[in-house]
């Protein structure tokens, strides 16, 4: 059996704090580039965040800018993984998504944002209304139009990160569940299971990173930004294709902590319907919020009408890593030396993982980024005068 | 004769009937294939909890067969999604709001009810049912007399006094107090929660055959509809419900070929203080032994079915194994009656936050207080929510817990004998349990292709798959890797055997949270969207 709980390594080149999709993405990097990688994690793995996520692999909602570029090469990455890399079926489908605007002001706001995401090379095929209905069948009438994105694809996150950590182990790294961090001395990760003597540290915490940091003596202000998710009962395909509303990009783009909600709906493998998304800043609030899972239903029953009859089985809720300029926070954190972050994804790290850990790597390790670090770096929060901003 | 269609065919339909019971009268034993082996499937629970017996109804699918009424001139069909809407059901209209609502009128909360409503104050029953009673008074009048005189007193206090909110399934629920349910929305300062229990299976090969069901299954078709499970049953499992089950199956005229049970039920007999605190019990379950050796069916102890074979029409041989030394024989039969104790529906106590604990046989218990309080301030809670007890301890438990909610209705001296008399009822289920537990090994009678999880069909081999090479090691994580749990019962079936299936492959005891983690339903029931969403 594969190492998975065994005791701490004594020493490491590199200790990875979290066992979701990042963590598990920078572990198979580091490991891929020689590193001898630890894996910890307070819970089981795709315990957190991941475990809650959709499995989303977006370009469609990000203009341009150094997210979308971290966007196109994690996609590109996936699609590699995937394909070579990890030896199992991460469920990836590349169906594409479908952003549907309900009015003329909507669908102006749209096209103009999808002409400048095809300038930063996405693939946006502006679509009239009456032609929505072939790309997908059961939409709503009287919507003003919509954009196609070809490029956006799903995974199941669990099983990837699953398959990620796998092909880490293959490569002899360690991954260790059930272990909680309580001190980051320079050179030293203090667990409850004892030490590991390293010389880098990748904080990879999600929406707990800030905890992490602190514990490294630094200030990360990420903060979790709660979600729910409706699954209906498994149905035979009837939604194709990712869809969501023209105001989803506006939401996901917003810094307001009260409840905003958007429709987002999409079919999975397995039959069900997946139904999103809301966002507030409500702490680590698990109560299911009935007010919030109203407003969901509605909106998506408005874009797919057929879903009216059809059941919920579940929900499910999450807390995304919000950072306050909605980007993430990569690379190493020059004011604690060895400590690396690989965090604040927010709704996004599923999908920006595999990048994200090439970034890491490439600091671990020295190589050439494949692309530029600088708009992630962790002390960006910080003013001239050392307080956060 | 009045009579429903299915796929175009008329099957009678007889007063009372649930559109299950007509099919399968009708010799159709299964309505639906699964979605990826196409495997014919039908009644299993019986009692609306495992969603194995869906159907389409008048255009409405996804309608549970065992609990939906059976309506002179319904047309019934295996599959076809549904894209009518449903008639409007006034999910959104208030029901007004009580001091004390009670959810479920099984013995215990019937007992909670009128309790409560003894002292005065605005009182609910909460039920999914159109009648009270539960699944234990369900049926038609029979049963010990005793027994039959406690429900009618019961009843009258709730006629009389009680606000019955029939047909009622609570969906959410919210604190301070308010019971989203299909009829609407129930506040009330206080709640009981008595949302009693199921039949608890294990996975075996063939256990997904039609004709294999639960004896709970078998016990609601004939009492609820006047309906014999099969001509040639076998009667299997552990526990003392397997009794009355047998008897009640051969009175109908089935031939019951054995009574299989893991246990060794004597064992209780040598617990002489139990035994004097539950004389009545013992009397019972004399009775029903009587019962079958007057008929001469065998009631072989120490042994479990382990293996079901049959075709499309379902099961027609079991292997039975004598749990001692493995050794098999094969029975023919038609049906298979087949739990192993019961699994509290904790989904509404865990959607309020209520604590848990393991109880005696192994599943999921809400802690209670000495009056039947949780954890959660105004949150009761009786019967088998707080460990399968069965129906004399539910009735004391109800009115120890509806006397509390209501702001102590009952005497101090009448609480005393009560609580004495609960203690004791405890103490006889727990050595009860101790003599019928789920016998210990039942995991090695799965193939690597054996369904774990019915819904999503999952075999055994990706459980394995998701602790061995995936890394999961939880249940949970087991969920999240490999999908049990994930389907339209939301782990109601599969959730004890795959909580404890995930820890033994780790290696350790099965925890709380293994359990837990099958038991959180954030919605208590699936609801149509277009009634969550509302106006």
């Amino acid at each position: 059996m594969d190492p998975m709980t065994d005791r701490l390594p004594a020493t490491a080149d590199v200790v990875v704090i979290g066992a979701g999709v990042v963590g598990a993405a920078c572990a198979l990097a580091a490991a891929q580039a020689g590193l001898r990688v630890a894996v910890v994690d307070r819970g089981p793995i795709t315990g957190g965040t991941t475990g809650a996520g959709e499995g989303n692999l977006l370009v469609s909602d990000k203009g341009p800018g150094p997210e979308l570029d971290l966007a196109l090469h994690s996609r590109a990455r996936w699609i590699a993984l995937a394909e070579s890399t990890l030896d199992g079926d991460v469920e990836l489908e590349t169906k594409g998504g479908l952003v549907v605007a309900a009015t003329p002001g909507d669908l102006a706001a749209l096209r103009a944002f999808s002409r400048d995401q095809r300038g930063a090379g996405v693939e946006a095929v502006d679509l009239p209304a009456e032609s929505l209905r072939d790309h997908e069948p059961h939409l709503a009438g009287g919507l003003a139009g919509g954009v196609s994105y070809p490029q956006d694809a799903q995974v199941q996150p669990m099983v990837a990160t699953a398959y990620l950590l796998r092909a880490a182990r293959r490569l002899g790294a360690t991954v260790h569940t059930g272990v909680s961090v309580t001190g980051l001395p320079h050179g030293v990760v203090q667990t409850s299971r004892g030490r590991i003597a390293t010389p880098a540290v990748v904080n990879a915490a999600g929406t707990w990173a800030g905890d992490v940091a602190r514990l490294a003596g630094v200030e990360l202000p990420i903060q979790p930004r709660r979600g729910f998710i409706l699954v209906t009962e498994p149905l035979p395909p009837m939604i194709r294709h990712k869809v969501y509303a023209a105001s989803y990009v506006a939401n996901v783009a917003s810094g307001e902590s009260d409840l905003q909600t958007s429709p987002v709906v999409e079919g999975t493998r397995s039959g069900t319907v997946l139904i999103g998304s809301s966002r507030e800043r409500v702490g680590y609030d698990r109560t299911f919020s009935l007010p919030v899972l109203r407003r969901l239903a509605a909106e998506a029953v408005a874009l797919f009408p057929f879903l009216s009859a059809v059941r919920v089985i579940r929900s499910y809720r999450g807390f995304r890593p919000y950072s306050p300029d909605h980007l993430p926070v990569i690379g190493p954190d020059p004011r604690a030396p060895g400590l690396l972050h690989a965090c604040g994804h927010e709704g996004a790290g599923i999908g920006l993982a595999p990048a994200t850990a090439d970034l890491v790597a490439a600091a671990l390790t020295g190589a050439e980024p494949p692309l530029d670090p600088a708009p992630f770096r962790p002390d960006r929060f910080v003013d001239v005068r050392g307080e956060h901003v | 004769m009045s009579e429903l269609f299915f796929d175009g065919r008329p099957v009678p339909v007889e007063p009372d009937q649930t559109v299950a019971a007509a099919l399968w009268r009708a010799g159709v034993r299964s309505w639906r294939t699964t979605r990826r082996a196409e495997a014919p499937r039908g009644l299993f629970c019986g009692i609306g909890a495992c969603h194995d017996c869906l159907v389409t109804v008048d255009g409405s699918a996804g309608e549970r067969a065992c609990v939906t009424p059976a309506r002179p001139g319904s047309v019934v069909s295996a599959t076809a999604p549904s894209t009518v809407d449903p008639p409007a059901k006034g999910q959104r209209a208030a029901r007004g709001r009580f001091d004390v609502a009670v959810v479920g009128a099984g013995p215990a909360g019937l007992a909670a009810a009128a309790t409560a409503a003894l002292g005065g104050g605005r009182v609910a029953l909460v039920d999914a049912s159109p009648r009270v009673g539960g699944q234990y008074w369900r049926h038609r009048s029979d049963g010990p007399a005793q027994d039959r005189a406690v429900f009618e007193g019961l009843k009258s206090i709730v006629e009389e006094r009680v606000e019955h909110i029939a047909d009622a399934t609570v969906w959410f629920a919210e604190p301070g107090f308010v019971l989203h349910t299909t009829a609407g929305t129930v506040s009330a300062d206080r709640i009981v929660l008595a949302t009693g229990a199921y039949d608890r299976a294990l996975p075996f090969p063939g256990w997904d055959l039609p004709g294999v069901v639960t004896p709970g299954a078998a016990q609601a078709l004939l009492k609820g509809s006047g309906v014999v499970i099969g001509r040639e049953v076998v009667v299997a499992g552990a526990g003392p419900f397997l009794l009355p089950v047998a008897v009640g199956l051969a009175e109908a005229g089935a031939r019951v070929v054995e009574v299989v049970e893991a246990g060794q039920p004597t064992a209780y007999l040598r617990q002489p203080g139990h035994l004097l605190g539950a004389v009545g019990k013992l009397g019972e379950a004399g009775r029903y032994a009587a019962a079958l050796a007057r008929r001469r069916i065998p009631y072989h102890v120490g042994h479990a079915v382990v293996a079901a074979r049959g075709g499309p029409d379902g099961v027609s041989e079991v292997d039975i194994a004598r749990l001692s030394d493995g050794s098999v024989r094969t029975v023919r039969c038609d049906a298979v009656a087949v739990g192993y104790g019961f699994t509290a529906n904790l989904e509404l106590a865990l959607l309020l936050g209520c604590g848990s604990r393991r109880a005696v046989d192994g599943g999921l218990a809400v802690l209670a207080d000495d009056d039947g309080q949780t954890t959660v301030p105004g949150v009761f809670a009786a019967g088998e929510v707080t460990g399968v007890g069965g129906s004399t301890l539910a009735v004391v438990e109800g009115e120890i817990a509806g006397s509390a909610a209501a702001g102590g209705v009952l005497s101090t001296r009448e609480l005393r004998q009560l609580r004495r008399r609960r203690d004791r009822l405890r103490a006889f289920a727990d050595a009860m349990h101790a003599a019928h537990p789920v016998p210990a090994g039942w995991m090695s009678w799965l193939d690597q292709s054996t369904l774990v999880c019915r819904c999503e069909e999952v075999p055994l081999r990706d459980v394995e798959r998701a602790v061995q090479e995936l890394g999961a090691t939880d249940a949970r994580t087991v969920k999240l890797l490999a999908r049990p749990g994930m389907g339209w019962c939301q782990g109601r079936v599969c959730g004890y055997p795959t909580a404890e299936l995930a820890a033994h492959l780790c290696g350790r005891r099965s925890t709380r949270e293994d359990h837990a983690a099958f038991a959180h339903r954030p919605f208590a029931a699936a609801i149509r969207l277009s009634d969550l969403a509302g106006d």
